[in-house]
């Protein structure tokens, strides 16, 4: 692995060697690794329909996941392992969704693009780019309808920006956020593609954040390769939403290693000197190596996460392998209430 | 009982469903300050206040993508379209959320929603304003689609869709707003999903209809009782999805002829689904092919002489029924 000097200046987490960041980078380890185990497979078979991974992107859904309550929300596209797995959910039954098995966090009816475990706060895994986002700065009123202090969080990437819901979400989330009725973090995931069509090709206004101004809706950029810096502003603008019930944009600058999904193998939009550069910004290493100059995280402590990382992901194929698959009868479940 | 118009059915079905749940709300364009295109929603804004009764602004994937969030958080959204024929901008957020979210989640999420508002010709609206939709919301899974043709069937019904699990495509006739009928003054009246009735007894002749063209098949029926001496059966569907064929199965036993009558273009309607499953049912029972009246198969023009060559009338009905006995000419 390459090493990499970190920049994490504008990082305003306290930088105390808290556990709680050697749990993030245990977090952040187990998606990556999970993720390049969902690649094995699919190419194996054992996986079907449309793999769209994280890696590469770690930081940005565990840097802002972590900073929420039990209680709030998550909404997110279809690259959404990871939301899923920062919540919490269990990378077994996770697998076991991909796998299209009855023990999936859908039961297999989703798949990869329709992760749900509304039990740990995730509300899907959608496949129609940014129509989630409607739904989420619904439910963002619905919690302060019902009044509580809780805060929706939504995921999207850079393309999904240009869907004429998105627009129509946006200027309804900065109307009710006149009234204090829309507690909602829109994080757009800025990899720089929309499939393979660069954010330059897609968007007239390249600086993504300053489009959803024209909503009344502050946004910021943030390096979304640094969990410091990721985590810094989330839980800032955590509080902040969660007090005043207004919108806000959270604009994460990353980039995905792996190609847009497990069928992109060509990619002819980018370089592999392009990927190779980035991959120089790994957010796992940079991570690892500001946990290491500033607490003394070693090497062994690192291959202890990783093993244990490995181990939990081995535990996700074995279940998912030995699940059985959803029964005939479960096709006509849940189309309606029964 | 109360005599009523489909119009304050509507209403006070909406109204006495805020009065008991506070989860309900209804947000829509122009429902609040302005009262509402066909004044529906007159005098709630005043009486539930601003985070009840939501003007938004024009954006109906926006109205009906917020309302499925809001449902699968446990509110009970209520959204009004304008008219019917703007629902179709909001196509994605309908079908392939509303209609989706329960079944890909493996049943983790309710979406009790409700999306309604008028749809049909008749007033000289033109092409974009003029369309029903009961085929095309019908043939979605994960939905209910209901056409009431009657205020204490739109009063009943309405209240099922507020109080179910699930999204509901309300359709309102905008020809019957003005029409008035008994309607029950129980608070609890409610009127199932899923159930056909028989509007009208008769024995030579089975009518399937359903929203409008109902009361243009009774109106037809009663002519062609008086004038020719023809008892028809009207069945009233009442519910697209899931549609409920039984009693238009056990008419047709009885008549052996049967016509379907639908407002909608032919192809790919209604009626043809209608049509097709009695065939199946009734093979053997029906002594002539099931004849479908339907709208012309051209865009709304708005002449007024050209509207109503477009729209199915009374005659259409009463030929088709001769037609089905062999009694033409």
């Amino acid at each position: 692995m390459a090493k990499t000097k970190t920049e994490s200046a504008t990082a305003v987490a306290d930088p105390a060697c808290v556990p709680e960041w050697t749990d993030i980078l245990r977090q952040m380890i187990l998606i990556r690794r999970f993720e390049e185990a969902t690649e094995r497979e699919f190419r194996r078979g054992k996986i079907g329909g449309y793999l769209h991974v994280y890696i590469g992107q770690e930081a940005v859904a565990s840097g802002i996941i972590t900073a929420i309550r039990k209680d709030d929300i998550v909404f997110s596209g279809y690259r959404d392992h990871a939301h899923a797995l920062a919540l919490g959910a269990d990378p077994s039954r996770v697998m076991a969704e991909l796998f299209g098995k009855s023990t999936g966090l859908s039961k297999g009816k989703g798949g990869s693009m329709h992760l749900f475990d509304v039990e740990h706060g995730f509300y899907g895994g959608y496949g129609i780019v940014g129509g989630h986002v409607t739904l989420a700065t619904g439910a963002a009123y619905a919690l302060r309808y019902q009044g509580t202090d809780r805060v929706a969080l939504c995921y999207f990437g850079d393309g999904a920006m240009n869907i004429g819901s998105f627009h129509e979400a946006m200027n309804m989330a900065g109307l009710w956020g006149h009234e204090g009725m829309c507690p909602i973090i829109y994080i757009i995931e800025n990899n720089g593609y929309a499939m393979g069509t660069s954010v330059e090709r897609h968007s007239a206004l390249t600086d993504l954040s300053a489009r959803v101004l024209a909503y009344d809706i502050p946004s910021e950029k943030v390096d979304g390769q640094d969990v410091f810096a990721v985590r810094g502003v989330a839980d800032r603008v955590v509080r902040q939403v969660r007090e005043t019930g207004k919108p806000y944009c959270i604009e994460a600058m990353t980039y995905r290693f792996s190609g847009h999904g497990a069928a992109d193998i060509l990619q002819p939009y980018r370089t592999k000197d392009e990927v190779e550069e980035h991959r120089h910004r790994d957010p796992i290493i940079i991570l690892r190596n500001r946990l290491g100059e500033m607490c003394g995280l070693s090497d062994d402590d690192v291959k202890n996460f990783d093993e244990s990382a490995q181990a939990e992901v081995a535990r996700a194929l074995k279940f998912a392998e030995e699940s059985p698959p959803p029964e005939p009868d479960d096709l006509y479940r849940d189309v309606v209430a029964e | 009982m109360a005599d009523k118009s489909y119009r304050d059915a509507i209403r006070d079905a909406m109204m006495e469903e805020m009065d008991r749940d506070p989860n309900v709300l209804i947000m829509g364009e122009d429902i609040g300050v302005y009262e509402g295109t066909f004044r529906i929603t007159a005098g709630m804004l005043k009486k539930y206040g601003p985070k009840r009764v939501l003007d938004t602004p024009i954006a109906e994937a926006g109205m009906a993508g917020t309302a499925v969030g809001m449902a699968m958080l446990g509110l009970r959204p209520i959204v009004e379209m304008m008219t019917m024929n703007f629902s179709i901008v909001a196509a994605d957020q309908i079908l392939n959320h509303a209609a989706k979210v329960r079944y890909f989640s493996g049943g983790q999420v309710d979406v009790p929603l409700v999306i309604r508002g008028p749809q049909g010709a008749g007033v000289q609206l033109s092409a974009q304003h003029s369309q029903s939709f009961e085929s095309f919301y019908g043939h979605f899974p994960g939905m209910y689609v209901v056409a009431p043709a009657t205020p204490a069937d739109a009063k009943g019904m309405l209240k099922t869709a507020i109080r179910g699990r699930d999204p509901v495509i309300f359709l309102e006739s905008a020809a019957l707003y003005g029409m008035k009928g008994e309607v029950p003054d129980d608070p609890d009246f409610t009127v199932p999903f899923g159930q056909a009735r028989v509007a009208r007894e008769g024995s030579d002749v089975t009518i399937v209809s359903y929203s409008r063209m109902l009361q243009v098949s009774l109106t037809a029926a009663e002519r062609l009782s008086k004038n020719e001496g023809i008892e028809v059966e009207v069945i009233d569907l009442r519910t697209i999805r899931p549609l409920d064929l039984e009693p238009a199965y056990a008419s047709v036993s009885k008549t052996h002829r049967c016509v379907v009558v639908q407002e909608q273009w032919k192809p790919f309607g209604a009626a043809a689904e209608i049509a097709a499953s009695i065939s199946e049912s009734n093979f053997d029972e029906l002594d002539a092919p099931v004849e479908r009246v339907t709208g012309e198969d051209v865009p709304m023009p708005y002449a007024r002489n050209l509207e109503l060559l477009a729209t199915p009338h009374e005659e259409q009905v009463i030929a088709a029924v001769k037609k089905v006995m062999y009694a033409n000419g």
